[in-house]
C-alpha cells in the first residue's frame, strides 16, 4: 500500500460532509450508509460471536457443566439468528456492495438513495425485536424456527424473534431490489454487461435471490406468528396441518439464502485475484454466467435439507442430483481463480492472503457439500458435527474470508488510510489458523457421530472439542485484531494513495476517499475489464 | 455532468435524466411486485397443498363463503382497475382535475370493497366460522348427505372431528389469504390518500408521473390476487355439496 503524496488527499470527501450524529443519521449518500451498515452488522457479529464463546466453553468438558440445557439450547439459536440474519445476509451486500456499487458503474448513487436509508432503518428496527427477544430470554427453537415446536411447545421469546427476522427480511428485499435497478438504470456511458466487474455481477445475482426469496420465508414467519398467537394450526398436525410444509416453505428461502452470504464474496475474491495477480480475470464470462447460475440452481435444490423428513425417495434422488450440479458453477469459480493466478504477478498482500484462504477453505466447504448431497451420506451424518463443519466452512471460512479480504482491499477506499501491513497479514494468519483449529476437528466429530445441538456428550469425543474450542479462541483473536487497527486506523492511520494497489475500475478514478457524489465527472468507458495490460502496470511502479 | 437539470422540477439530484429516473422507478415497482408475487405465493401455495388433501372438507366448507359478495367485489375492484388505468394516463396528460378525479373513484371502489369485506367478516363472526375458540361448522343435511356420498360419515366422532378441524383449516387460510389481500387495500388507500395532495396541486405531468403509474401498477397487482383469490375461495368445488 502506498502512501499519499501531499496533493492526493482529497480534503473534501464524503466524510468531510458533515460529522454530526444528525448528517449521519439522515444522509442517503451510500457511502455513508454502507459505513452504518458495517458498523451495525459489526455489534451483530460481537453478539453472536459472544455466543459461539458460550458455545465452545460449554463443549470443552463433556459434562454438560456449564450451563443448562434449555440455556444451550438458547445460545446456540441465538448466534445462529444473530450471524445469519444480522450478519452474514447483509455483510457484504450492504456493506462494501453499498459503498462500491455505484462507483464501480460510475453512478452519483443507487436509483432509489432514499429507500437505501430506509432499508438501514427497517434492519435497525428488525435487530431491536431480536434484542429484545434476547433480553426477554432468548428463544430456544434453532435459528429454522421448525414447527411444531415452535408454534405449540416452545415456552421462550419465538415471536420477537421471529418478527425481527420478518422486518430485517425487508431490509434484504429493499436492498436487493434497489442493487438490481441501480445495476440496470445506472451504467456510466460506454459501460456495457460485460464490462461489468465480477463484483457487480455477483451482487446482481444475490439481489434476484434477495428479492425473489426472502418473501417467502416472510410469509412463512407470518404463519408461524399466527399459529403461535391465534393457533391457526397450518402447521399443527392435530388438526390437519403439515409441519413438513413449513419445511419446504422455509427451505426455499434459506437454501438460497446461503447463496446471499457466499455469492457476494466471490465477487470480493474476483476483485482480489485480478488485482494482486495483475491479470485479467480467466473466463470472465464464464464467472459471469457460474454466479447467475448459482443462483438460479439454488432455488431448486431446498429438498437436500429434508432427506430424512418424509420426503419421497424420488423427490431426494431428483434434489440430491440438482445439489450437485451446483458443483459446477462453483469449480468454475474456483478453477477460474486459480487460472488467473497462474502466470500471474501475485503479490501477496493483505487482501490477497484473505482471498488464498478463501478459495481453500471454500473448496473444502463446497466439496463437503456435494458429500452432504448424496443422500447415502446424509443420512449417516445428518444432524451431526459434520453438517456443522461443512456450513462453517462456507460460512465463515468463506463468507468471512471474503468479507474481511473485501475490507483489507477497499479500506483505503472508505477511510482513504493505509492499516498496519504486519499485523493485517498477521490477522489473516491467525484467523486461517484458528478457522480450521475450530472446524476441522468438528468433521471428524461428526463423521463419528457426534450429533449437534447438545450441550453434553461421551468422553471420548473431548480430545477433538478441546481442540475446536482451543481454536475459536485463536479465531477470535484474530477477528478481533483488524477491528483494533482499522478502528485505529480510520482515525489516526496515514493518508494514503488515492489508488495504493495499482487496481484497475472505475471505484479507484475517483479520490479515496470518494466525494459525495463519488466523480467529479462521470467518466465515460472506452476500455475493457480488468484490463491489466503491461502498460499500466508500468504507471504504477 | 447534470448542473443544467440541477433544478428541474421532480428530478432527483442523482439521475441524468426523466428518462432514466422514469425507467429505474417502472423496474423498481415491477421488481416489488414480484417480491409480492413470492409473499403471497407461500400462501398460495399452503392452500392449495391443504385443498388437495382434503377436497371434499375443503368444497363443503367453501360453500359457506357468499358468492353474491364475493362477485361484487371482483366487480368492484376489475372497475377499480379501470378508474386507476384512467388516472395514470390522466397523469400522463398532466391533467390536474381529471387525475384527481380517477383517483377519487378509486379511493370510492377501494372503500366500497373493505366494506363489503367487513360484512362478509362480520357475518363469518355471526355464523361461528372464524378460527379459534367459538369455531363450529354447523353442517346442512345436504352438506352431511354430501360427505356421505364422498365416505365421510359426520356421525363417527373421529369423522366429525375430521370434519371440523379441516373447515377450521379452510376458514384459517380463507382469513390469511382475504386479510393480507385487504390490508394491501388498506395501504393502497392509504396511499391514494397521500397522491391526492401532489396531484391537486399539478405535480405530475409528462416528465414526472411514476409515482402515479408506479402506484398503479400496485393497484392492479392487488386486483389481480383478488382475481385468483375469488375462483380458488368461493368458486372451486362449488358444485359438489348440491349433487
Amino acid at each position: 500500500m502506498s502512501e499519499a503524496t501531499s496533493t492526493g488527499y482529497p480534503e473534501e470527501n464524503y466524510l468531510t460532509q458533515g460529522s454530526t450524529l444528525k448528517s449521519w443519521l439522515l444522509t442517503t449518500d451510500h457511502k455513508r450508509i454502507g459505513v452504518l451498515y458495517l458498523l451495525t452488522i459489526s455489534v451483530f457479529f460481537l453478539l453472536g460471536g459472544l455466543f459461539a464463546a458460550g458455545i465452545r466453553l460449554e463443549l470443552a468438558t463433556p459434562q454438560g457443566d456449564l450451563v443448562q440445557p434449555e440455556t444451550y439450547n438458547r445460545m446456540f439459536t441465538m448466534h445462529g439468528i444473530l450471524m445469519i440474519f444480522f450478519f452474514l445476509i447483509p455483510s457484504i451486500p450492504a456493506t462494501l456492495g453499498n459503498f462500491l456499487i455505484p462507483l464501480q458503474i460510475g453512478a452519483k448513487d443507487v436509483a432509489f438513495p432514499r429507500l437505501n436509508l430506509a432499508s438501514w432503518y427497517i434492519f435497525v428496527i428488525g435487530g431491536c425485536f431480536t434484542l429484545w427477544a434476547l433480553v426477554s430470554g432468548g428463544v430456544d427453537t434453532g435459528w429454522t424456527f421448525y414447527t411444531p415446536f415452535s408454534t405449540l411447545f416452545s415456552n421462550s421469546h419465538v415471536l420477537p424473534a421471529a418478527l425481527g427476522v420478518f422486518i430485517t427480511g425487508f431490509s434484504s428485499i429493499l436492498t436487493g431490489l434497489n442493487f438490481i435497478v441501480t445495476i440496470h438504470r445506472m451504467r456510466a456511458p460506454g459501460l456495457t454487461w460485460f464490462k461489468l466487474p465480477l463484483f457487480i455481477w455477483s451482487h446482481y445475482a444475490t439481489s434476484l435471490i434477495q428479492v425473489l426469496g426472502t418473501p417467502v420465508v416472510a410469509i412463512t414467519i407470518v404463519l408461524v406468528a399466527f399459529e403461535r398467537v391465534f393457533h391457526l394450526g397450518i402447521f399443527d398436525p392435530s388438526v390437519g396441518g403439515d409441519p413438513v410444509l413449513f419445511q419446504h416453505l422455509f427451505w426455499f428461502y434459506s437454501h438460497p439464502a446461503v447463496y446471499i452470504m457466499i455469492l457476494p464474496g466471490m465477487g470480493v475474491i474476483s476483485e482480489v485475484v485480478a488485482t494482486f495477480s495483475r491479470k485479467r480475470i480467466f473466463g470472465y464470462k464464464f464467472m459471469a454466467f457460474a454466479v447467475l447460475a448459482i443462483a438460479v440452481l439454488g432455488f431448486f435444490v431446498w429438498g437436500h435439507h429434508m432427506f430424512v423428513s418424509t420426503q419421497s425417495v424420488y423427490a431426494g434422488t431428483v434434489f440430491s442430483v440438482l445439489t450437485m450440479l451446483v458443483a459446477i458453477p462453483s469449480a468454475v469459480k474456483v478453477f477460474n481463480w486459480t487460472a488467473t493466478m497462474y502466470n500471474g504477478a501475485v503479490s501477496w498482500d493483505t487482501p490477497m492472503l484473505y482471498a488464498i484462504g478463501f478459495i481453500g477453505l471454500f473448496t473444502i466447504g463446497g466439496l463437503t457439500g456435494v458429500m452432504l448431497g448424496t443422500m447415502g451420506i446424509d443420512i449417516h451424518v445428518h444432524d451431526t458435527y459434520f453438517v456443522v463443519a461443512h456450513f462453517h466452512y462456507v460460512m465463515v471460512g468463506g463468507a468471512i474470508m471474503a468479507f474481511l479480504a473485501g475490507i483489507h482491499y477497499w479500506w483505503p477506499k472508505i477511510a482513504g488510510k493505509t492499516y498496519p501491513v504486519f499485523w493485517s497479514k498477521l490477522a489473516a494468519l491467525i484467523v486461517f489458523i484458528g478457522f480450521n483449529l475450530t472446524f476441522f476437528p468438528q468433521f471428524l466429530l461428526g463423521y463419528m457421530g457426534m450429533p449437534r445441538r447438545y450441550h453434553a456428550y461421551p468422553e471420548e469425543f473431548q480430545v477433538l472439542n478441546v481442540l475446536s474450542s482451543a481454536g475459536a479462541t485463536v479465531l477470535g483473536v484474530g477477528y478481533l485484531l483488524p477491528v483494533i487497527y482499522l478502528t485505529y486506523s480510520f482515525f489516526f492511520g496515514a493518508r494514503c494513495a488515492q489508488n495504493p494497489w495499482g487496481a484497475v475500475g472505475l471505484e479507484w478514478e475517483t479520490t479515496s476517499p470518494p466525494p459525495t457524489l463519488n466523480f467529479d465527472e462521470i467518466p465515460t468507458v472506452t476500455g475493457e475489464v480488468y484490463d491489466y495490460s503491461p502498460k499500466k502496470e508500468a504507471q504504477v511502479v | 455532468m447534470s448542473s443544467s437539470h440541477a433544478h428541474a422540477p421532480g428530478l432527483a439530484h442523482h439521475f441524468d435524466s426523466y428518462e432514466q429516473q422514469r425507467q429505474s422507478a417502472s423496474l423498481g415497482m415491477w421488481l416489488f411486485v414480484a417480491q409480492e408475487i413470492m409473499f403471497f405465493g407461500g400462501l398460495f401455495t399452503a392452500y392449495l397443498i391443504y385443498r388437495l388433501m382434503n377436497p371434499v372438507v375443503f368444497a363443503v366448507a367453501s360453500s359457506e363463503l357468499e358468492i353474491k359478495w364475493g362477485a361484487l367485489n371482483t366487480g368492484v375492484l376489475i372497475l377499480s382497475s379501470l378508474t386507476m388505468a384512467l388516472a395514470v394516463r390522466m397523469a400522463q396528460l398532466g391533467k390536474r382535475k381529471a387525475i384527481v378525479g380517477f383517483l377519487c373513484l378509486t379511493l370510492l371502489l377501494g372503500l366500497t370493497f373493505v366494506g363489503v369485506k367487513a360484512i362478509e367478516y362480520t357475518n363469518k363472526w355471526h355464523h361461528h366460522l372464524v378460527p379459534g375458540e367459538h369455531f363450529s361448522f354447523h353442517l346442512s343435511p345436504t352438506e352431511i348427505g354430501a360427505l356421505q356420498s364422498h365416505g365421510i360419515d359426520v356421525s363417527d366422532p373421529a369423522q366429525a372431528y375430521y370434519v371440523q378441524s379441516r373447515a377450521e383449516m379452510f376458514f384459517s387460510l380463507y382469513f390469511a389469504m382475504t386479510g393480507l389481500h385487504a390490508l394491501h387495500m388498506l395501504i393502497g388507500i392509504g396511499l391514494i390518500l397521500y397522491i391526492l395532495r401532489p396531484a391537486w396541486k399539478g405535480r405530475f405531468n409528462l416528465d414526472n408521473h411514476n409515482f402515479v403509474e408506479g402506484f398503479g401498477l400496485y393497484w392492479h397487482f392487488v386486483d389481480i390476487v383478488w382475481i385468483f383469490l375469488f375462483p380458488l375461495l368461493y368458486l372451486l368445488g362449488r358444485h359438489l355439496p348440491h349433487a
